[in-house]
């Protein structure tokens, strides 16, 4: 399954919508990757509300994404991750340092709105 | 039903009284009789196990009074158990006692001996009184015992099962008291942890933590350990994952008042303090939040 791509302003948004293949995902890092600099994107937003688990592919998958946008000049911001989730990816060693977080999608919003209004 | 659950439970018992059952009815026919006996010798008896209790000082955490009153009831449950061979009554007249005597701090090891005591007093009786009647007596003693061990069990597996469930009840109520996740301003949350952290405490404390994050969007957490003298390494650890998970769901984590014990175990095991927020005592930390989440507070007025 696809995962949409959605352009919002300065931002891209894309939001995991179940349980993805391991293709998917490497889809999903090859199209941020192209399009963040294509339609010179700010900052990257990924949702993972829907995922109830999180394996360690899925995790380090999110890191290499949040550090290749990173070398393509805009910034990661991971949003949603459940409670549940955050646990076990913590016990798993897979903190996403370095990679920003919010609760949601309007906090990783509202984080990098702030941002870059301080930045103007 | 009762019936099937005593005898597994005392099948060693059971096993015992096999041989008898080939005379006949004989063994209830003797059971009759010496309830009878019992019954006869009820004062005298009584007073003997009494006195046999305060000798062998037990039950020193009740007065002589409440002793004698609880062994009369327990010798006429005792009685009517062996008449009846009927364990229900006794046990739950057990589990009563159980819930009287635990408050009181009556220890188990005192529980089962009064009752033992209960029964040797009372096979001392068959032996005086059958002393002459070898044949009879030992006839009497094959009835008596095996229903004497199942009492003795049954109270004694009583005793151990309140004890139980009044454990298991306090860890409850400890557990859902020791926990509060409170918010003290809009997305500010505060976390005091009080006592003993057990591993599975910090489970509990991380789940309700993680959780209250997410209901009440909360965006900084401080929890405060003040209140917590000591904490091994694997809690250790699972504080610091804490403040990690936290930071995935988009939280900032504040822990005030490490003590020195804390602190040294947090040094020892390496914990990457860039991660760890640590402010000195709560005042502190929740001035921090406040300055994090953009709030300036100001006195109005002079104080009152």
């Amino acid at each position: 399954m696809e995962v949409p791509i959605l352009k919002q302003g300065d931002f891209l948004i894309a939001t995991f919508q179940a349980a993805l293949s391991d293709a998917d995902l490497e889809n999903l890092r090859r199209g941020l990757v192209l399009q963040v600099v294509k339609f010179r994107s700010r900052a990257v937003i990924v949702d993972v509300t829907a995922m109830d688990v999180m394996d360690s592919f899925a995790s380090r998958t999110l890191r290499e994404i949040a550090h290749m946008i990173r070398l393509r000049g805009a910034e990661t911001v991971i949003v949603g991750i459940q409670p549940e989730v955050a646990f076990a990816m913590v016990q798993l060693g897979l903190t996403l340092e370095g990679v920003a977080t919010a609760l949601d999608l309007e906090e990783g919003l509202a984080y990098l709105i702030e941002k870059f209004k301080n930045i103007e | 039903m009762a019936r099937r659950e005593d005898s597994t439970r005392g099948s060693g018992a059971r096993n015992n009284q096999a041989p008898d059952l080939a005379l006949s009815e004989a063994p209830s026919e003797l059971l009759r009789e010496l309830v009878a006996h019992l019954r006869q010798n009820r004062t005298q008896l009584r007073e003997e196990w009494v006195g046999r209790i305060s000798e062998t000082r037990l039950l020193t955490a009740m007065t002589k009074e409440e002793i004698f009153a609880e062994a009369t009831s327990v010798y006429d449950s005792y009685v009517e158990a062996l008449e009846t061979e009927t364990f229900e009554a006794l046990q739950a007249y057990a589990r009563n006692l159980s819930e009287r005597i635990i408050p009181r701090g009556v220890e188990t090891h005192e529980v089962v001996g009064i009752v033992l005591l209960l029964r040797d007093v009372l096979a001392r009786s068959l032996f005086a009184k059958y002393q002459t009647d070898f044949k009879k007596l030992n006839r009497i003693l094959d009835a008596y015992e095996p229903a004497a061990n199942r009492i003795a069990n049954t109270v004694a597996v009583g005793f151990v099962q309140e004890r139980e469930r009044v454990i298991r009840q306090q860890q409850e109520a400890i557990r859902e008291l020791s926990t509060p996740v409170l918010q003290v301003r809009e997305r500010l949350l505060i976390l005091p942890i009080i006592g003993v952290i057990d591993p599975q405490r910090a489970r509990q404390l991380t789940e309700q933590l993680l959780r209250g994050i997410r209901t009440n969007r909360a965006k900084v957490v401080v929890i405060d350990i003040t209140g917590v003298a000591a904490m091994d390494v694997t809690v250790a650890n699972h504080l610091v994952q804490t403040v990690e998970a936290s930071r995935l769901l988009g939280a900032t984590t504040i822990v005030t008042g490490l003590s020195p014990e804390i602190a040294q175990t947090l040094v020892t095991i390496g914990v990457d303090l860039g991660k760890m927020n640590t402010v000195g005592d709560l005042q502190g930390g929740i001035e921090q939040a406040e300055r994090l989440l953009g709030y300036k507070v100001m006195a109005v007025a002079e104080p009152r």
